[in-house]
């Protein structure tokens, strides 16, 4: 994987790209995604994948003139354009997933194959989806793990939060990203999706981890209702965080897009 | 100097073991320990005290705006100014003030001060605070890296109605109007304006810009203030501003007075800890939402005073509390002698003084209200005579002001309502 900056009219955006194979445009969830990401890489061993970052995520900068919804799927299609992508497997993840849809719905005739994996963008009022932006980094884990303690160890390697410069640098982070984050995501992570779905076109993959309780598998439901040609995977003992804990089979079904 | 008497108003009845059983006094709070029927007694007495503070001379009365908060029941702190605007003769009305990026449209607020200006003769002093993150994002829904920008175009609009004289068009990204024409206006045309603020640099400069006084409203007193009043008046320095008069800040401090040091620390021990020990107790999760601090803050190292490593002060000692200056007790010599060094050392002319503390009964706090009133503001009023003209931070009332009636004796009789 490489790293490439380009520059829309609004802000430098890095773009995490690499791999051979059919074009495929990933759009990352709220906690983001770096060069290491055991999923991006396996994306890569199959696909030509492209993996732009969020304006505050990675070193992308921050962008005050991106607020809203539609800002944020203008954006994207326009890093879509300015890397050359012409019609790419569209694919995103959690935030990212709501970010697709949200393209799709916009231009239904510019994307034809959608892979959206336990994505946002939806509210139920009996399945409240739980504040991330009130827990706490400890509390993480058991909402986005089907096993919890090996997640939490995933999450934590190498961080060390008694040392303050650490902390600084993470507080940052979190800041620049979440700050973003919570633009499409808080307080309630909708913004009127639900009356957008019915224009969605593209054949539609949904990925969806069984044991996921952050969004939990019935949303996966109301997806598959709202969006016409749409094919539901559930993967058993996955969490929120399905293309970390279970990479082969999340590779496997988004296969079946062709 | 300038002194307001300043309650919170916090809920009095948290059990014992509300740390051990809840989470947070704020944001998710069990609602069901609060009770209306006591709470009507609370907020009568309330503002009994308020009403006390002016009599016994106080320059100001001190209110502000809290959301689902235990130790600070007032959501609308413009019904308690209405409420001080009849029974309060002298003290300015400081309401400190309303989070105007909650108000939609924000014109309320311009309309609701200059109601209040106009009710009580010009004695309105109006704080303009962003909110913390509690209040303003998890309460109030407010997308926590757009809140500043909403917080400066509400700016705009208010002090643009007040001071327009013409009907005019408000095209802003999170208001449209097309006739923003308020009435009444206020008598204080913009009425002196404070700003709480928590060691933001954004907030140091807009303080500078529209000269607006800056206030440190803490709960971790003078000593730990001194970093982040330094860097307010580093700033001014910076910018090489035409005065440093203390009247451009403001800083609430936790103050008691008793006879002796010993009385102090017998009488209003129990009321600190309940403060301290079961008011502050704030979920982490609640204090700073991603995005409601700019980068620039964060990398200053302005840390949250509801940081975790912050919060929790339960352990502290009476002795720490004094020490470090949290709270500063004692008889009228100690706390006097303690608020010079407070006043000096941070540069403050305006004190917002929080003497009603925790669960504190009415009349201890009388006591200690009366105590500070006669024996220690006297001899601090004139700290600082070069400033003493300075009056672009405080209220000018006007000089005849109008009286309410007094009660009809001959109405004594009262007319039975229906059902009695």
């Amino acid at each position: 994987m490489n790293l490439r900056k380009i520059k829309t009219r609004h802000v430098e955006t890095h773009v995490l790209e690499g791999g051979s194979g059919p074009d495929l445009l990933y759009l990352h969830g709220a906690g983001g995604v770096t060069l290491e990401d055991p999923f991006l890489n396996a994306l890569a061993a199959k696909y030509h994948v492209y993996a732009p970052l969020l304006p505050g995520y990675g070193a992308s900068d921050e962008c005050p003139q991106i607020r809203d919804m539609l800002d944020v799927t203008l954006h994207t299609f326009d890093v879509a354009e300015l890397l050359g992508l012409k019609k790419p497997i569209l694919a995103g993840h959690s935030m990212g997933g709501m970010m697709a849809a949200e393209m799709a719905a916009i231009a239904p005739s510019e994307v034809e194959k959608l892979c959206l994996i336990c994505p946002a963008g939806l509210w139920l009022d009996e399945y409240p989806i739980p504040d991330i932006f009130a827990l706490l980094p400890y509390e993480l884990p058991e909402y986005l793990f089907h096993d919890a303690e090996a997640g939490g160890k995933m999450m934590t390697a190498g961080m060390d939060f008694s040392n303050l410069e650490f902390l600084k640098a993470f507080l940052v982070q979190n800041a620049r990203q979440l700050g973003m984050a919570g633009k499409l995501l808080f307080p309630i992570p909708e913004r009127g999706l639900r009356e957008r779905l019915y224009r969605v076109k593209a054949r539609t993959l949904l990925i969806w981890g069984d044991s996921d309780k952050l969004i939990v598998p019935r949303y996966a439901q109301e997806f598959k209702k709202l969006i016409a040609n749409c094919e539901l995977v559930s993967i058993p003992e996955a969490g929120h965080l399905v293309p970390l804990e279970k990479t082969a089979q999340t590779m496997a079904a988004l296969a079946r897009l062709g | 100097m300038k002194f307001t008497w300043f309650n919170l108003m916090p809920w009095p009845y948290l059990a014992d073991d509300f740390r051990q059983k809840n989470r947070s006094v704020w944001v998710d709070i069990d609602s069901t320990l609060y009770d209306p029927v006591r709470g009507h007694d609370v907020y009568n007495d309330y503002l009994d005290l308020l009403e006390y503070a002016d009599q016994v001379g106080f320059d100001g009365v001190g209110i502000n705006e809290h959301h689902q908060n235990a130790y600070g029941m007032m959501p609308s702190p413009n019904i308690m100014a209405a409420a001080l605007t009849r029974r309060t003769k002298n003290a300015a009305i400081v309401v400190l003030g309303n989070s105007i990026a909650l108000y939609n449209p924000p014109v309320r607020v311009a309309e609701e001060f200059a109601m209040l200006d106009v009710m009580c003769g010009g004695r309105l002093v109006a704080g303009f605070p962003v909110g913390t993150s509690m209040d303003t994002n998890y309460c109030y829904g407010q997308i926590p890296a757009l809140t500043r920008e909403k917080y400066l175009e509400a700016h705009d609009l208010i002090m643009r109605a007040w001071k327009e004289d013409k009907p005019f068009a408000f095209n802003g990204r999170y208001t449209k109007l097309r006739h923003v024409n308020i009435w009444p206006k206020p008598i204080q045309n913009p009425p002196p304006i404070h700003i709480p603020g928590g060691g933001s640099v954004e907030t140091y400069d807009f303080c500078l810009d529209n000269t607006y006084s800056y206030s440190y409203l803490s709960f971790t007193g003078y000593i730990r203030a001194k970093a982040l009043m330094q860097g307010y008046w580093d700033r001014l320095t910076e910018r090489n501003e035409p005065d440093e008069s203390p009247y451009r800040a403001g800083f609430a401090q936790t103050i008691i007075v008793g006879e002796t040091d010993q009385e102090a620390e017998t009488m209003f021990r129990e009321h600190v800890d309940y403060f301290y020990n079961r008011c502050l107790h704030i979920h982490p999760g609640f204090a700073d939402a991603p995005g409601y601090r700019t980068i620039k803050t964060i990398q200053s190292g302005a840390l949250s005073q509801y940081a975790p490593n912050m919060g929790d002060l339960s352990h502290l000692s009476w002795k720490q509390l004094l020490d470090d200056g949290y709270v500063v007790a004692g008889s009228p010599d100690t706390v006097r002698e303690k608020l010079e060094f407070l006043a000096k050392s941070l540069h403050v002319g305006n004190l917002f003084c929080l003497m009603h503390v925790g669960n504190m009964p009415v009349d201890k706090c009388k006591h200690s209200t009366k105590l500070f009133a006669e024996k220690v503001m006297p001899k601090m009023r004139n700290l600082f005579p070069k400033y003493e003209n300075d009056t672009r931070f405080w209220c000018q009332p006007l000089a005849r002001r109008a009286t309410p009636a007094p009660v009809d004796a001959a109405l004594k009789t009262r007319i039975p309502v229906a059902g009695e």
